[in-house]
């Protein structure tokens, strides 16, 4: 018997929704996983096998591809250099939204309001209306101070620090709201300051909340392409940028495209499932309220 | 400061506080303003990177501003409302081809953001019991949302091509679905090959947000429904459904929000210039600007964009108390 919704008033789920799911979940799972088997499978692929028609079993396993990728364009720069991006843009991003959002969720002030509606309306603004003046913006910078924005890591750190900030703000306010109030106010009776009532109290507290920004501020920050591609050079170019070097003016080395996704996808996807449970408790108490 | 520094700062006059004047007013004074320098590193960063640009942009979109001017767009000639008439002019190419982009976008968004809540709501309920397998099939539903979406989009690209794509191969080749090869990243298509991308990378977000919201339905009410002689699908549908309805009204508004703005999608899927069946606006604009060259009618098309957004969004938010809630937040 199938466990029920609960152990208190167990109920046999009729045959009509055990075959519904089933055949729901069936499908779901091939629509899911059919890209995932095209990518493993291809980046194990000779490129024969690539260029022809398409195959469900390679003709031969071979791990070339896997050799060549490092080779055909720089990727371990590009894995660098997303790492960086990605890693700092998600630090600061974090210790930037818990700040804020200890604020808003702890104190009364003026423009309380306006600055919660203007950083949440942020999140409707389409990023094509900001990449041309955020360029000028930078290179302005640079000509004014001698601070290279343009062109390097820095300057993509501070865009994508921005991009997940609202989003990460508004789920922590939730977040730091679930966590009692009396915790910290006794820190601050006990001699804590405000700071350290929310590093020892409410910090702790919201650590699956805190995870699950951080996890999404760096898949944020990895999977972007659109500024990657205007704010980047050759010595800072990220993985979005870089996986387009695959394809030449003659061939396209689709195994090697497939290879490297997979190597730029393991870190990323490994780091995800370790931590969505923390993603779930944090949207449970931040966002879904 | 020993006393709370919270919402109801407290007043009492103590006695002895005017010999600690001096103190009480410096404390006072950071118990005021540490709200805002909490604030202070959000806020820089929302206005260079968000407000700024944004202003000067609408300042753009009412300049002549083609790549002659780029390197100091200020010296740009005025062009009054001469971009928005261009933009609007629904009789002329540009304006047009707008309007065409505009119609395109809209329908690929309701399809999009319709088939990703469906697919997550149906895919949490039927997983809210246990059952074998369950915590693997979880994981395996993520994967589509955790991959970035340059290598989960570039996998499709290979999927979708005309001579040795797996599309390709299992329709004409295996199942004679179709009379011919198709081109799945040209012509009219594009569209479904789009949306198919689309919610394959979309809807496991719909799924993780309704799991949550379901940890938050007390299990009394399922208990009760049950002692009534309610049955499962009973239970789903007047008690499971209704009660996700605040979650799925912010689930809703931001996967409305996502996919309307996507633009990372379309991108790697066709480049620079996508076909007229998948024109969406992101790319639409952003060929207007950076290949045709013309970024004085790409801002005014991406400000009439960002009217039409907020437009909608008031108006959703209007509709739904949820959504004036968190407003407030």
């Amino acid at each position: 018997m199938p466990e029920s919704r609960t152990a208190k008033s167990p109920m046999v789920p009729p045959r009509s929704f055990l075959w519904s799911r089933r055949i729901f979940l069936t499908l779901l799972t091939g629509f899911v996983l059919i890209p995932v088997y095209v990518m493993v499978s291809s980046s194990l692929k000779p490129l024969a096998d690539v260029t022809g028609t398409f195959r469900w079993l390679p003709s031969g396993l071979t791990v070339r591809p896997y050799i060549d990728i490092w080779s055909t364009v720089p990727l371990a720069r590009y894995f660098v250099n997303s790492l960086i991006v990605a890693g700092s843009a998600t630090i600061c991003s974090v210790v930037v939204a818990v700040f804020a959002a200890y604020a808003v969720s702890r104190y009364t002030f003026r423009g309380k309001r306006v600055f919660t509606v203007t950083v949440l309306s942020t999140q409707m603004f389409p990023g094509i209306l900001f990449l041309l003046p955020l360029f000028l913006i930078y290179v302005n910078i640079g000509n004014a101070t001698g601070i290279a924005l343009f062109g390097s890591r820095g300057g993509l750190i501070l865009t994508y620090l921005t991009f997940s900030l609202p989003f990460s703000i508004w789920m922590l306010i939730g977040y730091f709201d679930s966590v009692p109030r009396d915790l910290d106010e006794a820190a601050l009776v006990d001699g804590c300051g405000p700071l350290g009532a929310l590093l020892r109290i409410v910090v702790p507290a919201a650590i699956p909340g805190i995870v699950a920004v951080a996890v999404y501020a760096f898949m944020t920050a990895w999977g972007e392409v659109l500024f990657a591609s205007v704010m980047t050079d050759d010595a800072t170019r990220t993985l979005a940028v870089g996986l387009q070097g695959y394809s030449t003016l003659y061939d396209v080395y689709w195994n090697q495209i497939m290879a490297a996704s997979l190597v730029v996808s393991v870190p990323v996807v490994a780091g995800f499932l370790l931590l969505q449970r923390y993603l779930v408790a944090g949207l449970t108490a931040g966002a879904v309220k | 400061m020993t006393t709370t520094a919270f919402q109801e700062p407290v007043r009492q006059e103590t006695p002895g506080a005017a010999v600690r004047e001096p103190r009480r007013r410096t404390g006072r004074l950071r118990r005021v303003s540490l709200p805002y320098l909490l604030l202070l590193p959000a806020l820089l960063l929302e206005l260079l990177v968000h407000l700024l640009p944004m202003v000067i942009g609408i300042v753009m979109s009412f300049k002549e501003l083609t790549q002659f001017y780029i390197r100091d767009w200020g010296t740009a000639p005025w062009s009054g409302l001469g971009n928005y008439k261009v933009s609007v002019d629904f009789d002329a190419p540009v304006g047009k081809a707008l309007l065409h982009s505009f119609f395109v976008t809209v329908g690929f968004t309701l399809l999009s953001v319709g088939l990703c809540w469906l697919i997550g709501t149906a895919a949490a309920i039927f997983m809210q019991d246990t059952f074998r397998g369950r915590g693997l099939l979880r994981a395996l539903f993520l994967v589509p949302y955790a991959l970035p979406v340059y290598a989960a989009v570039i996998t499709w690209v290979f999927m979708f091509q005309h001579d040795n794509g797996l599309v390709n191969h299992v329709l004409y080749d295996q199942l004679h679905l179709t009379d011919k090869r198709a081109f799945w990243l040209l012509g009219d298509n594009s569209f479904y090959a789009l949306l198919t991308v689309s919610v394959w990378k979309g809807w496991p977000f719909a799924f993780l947000i309704v799991m949550a919201g379901l940890q938050n339905i007390p299990k009394e009410l399922y208990e009760a429904a049950a002692l009534d002689g309610a049955g499962m699908w009973q239970q789903i549908r007047r008690i499971t459904l209704p009660s996700l309805r605040p979650v799925n009204q912010v689930l809703i508004l931001i996967l409305f929000l996502w996919t309307f703005n996507d633009f990372n999608t379309p991108y790697v899927l066709f480049g620079k210039s996508a076909p007229e069946a998948a024109d969406l606006l992101s790319v639409h604009i952003y060929q207007a600007s950076f290949v045709t060259w013309n970024f004085g009618t790409g801002s005014a098309m991406s400000v009439l964009l960002l009217l039409f957004l907020l437009v909608v969004t008031g108006g959703y938010l209007a509709l739904t108390s949820r959504g004036r809630r968190t407003a407030d937040a």
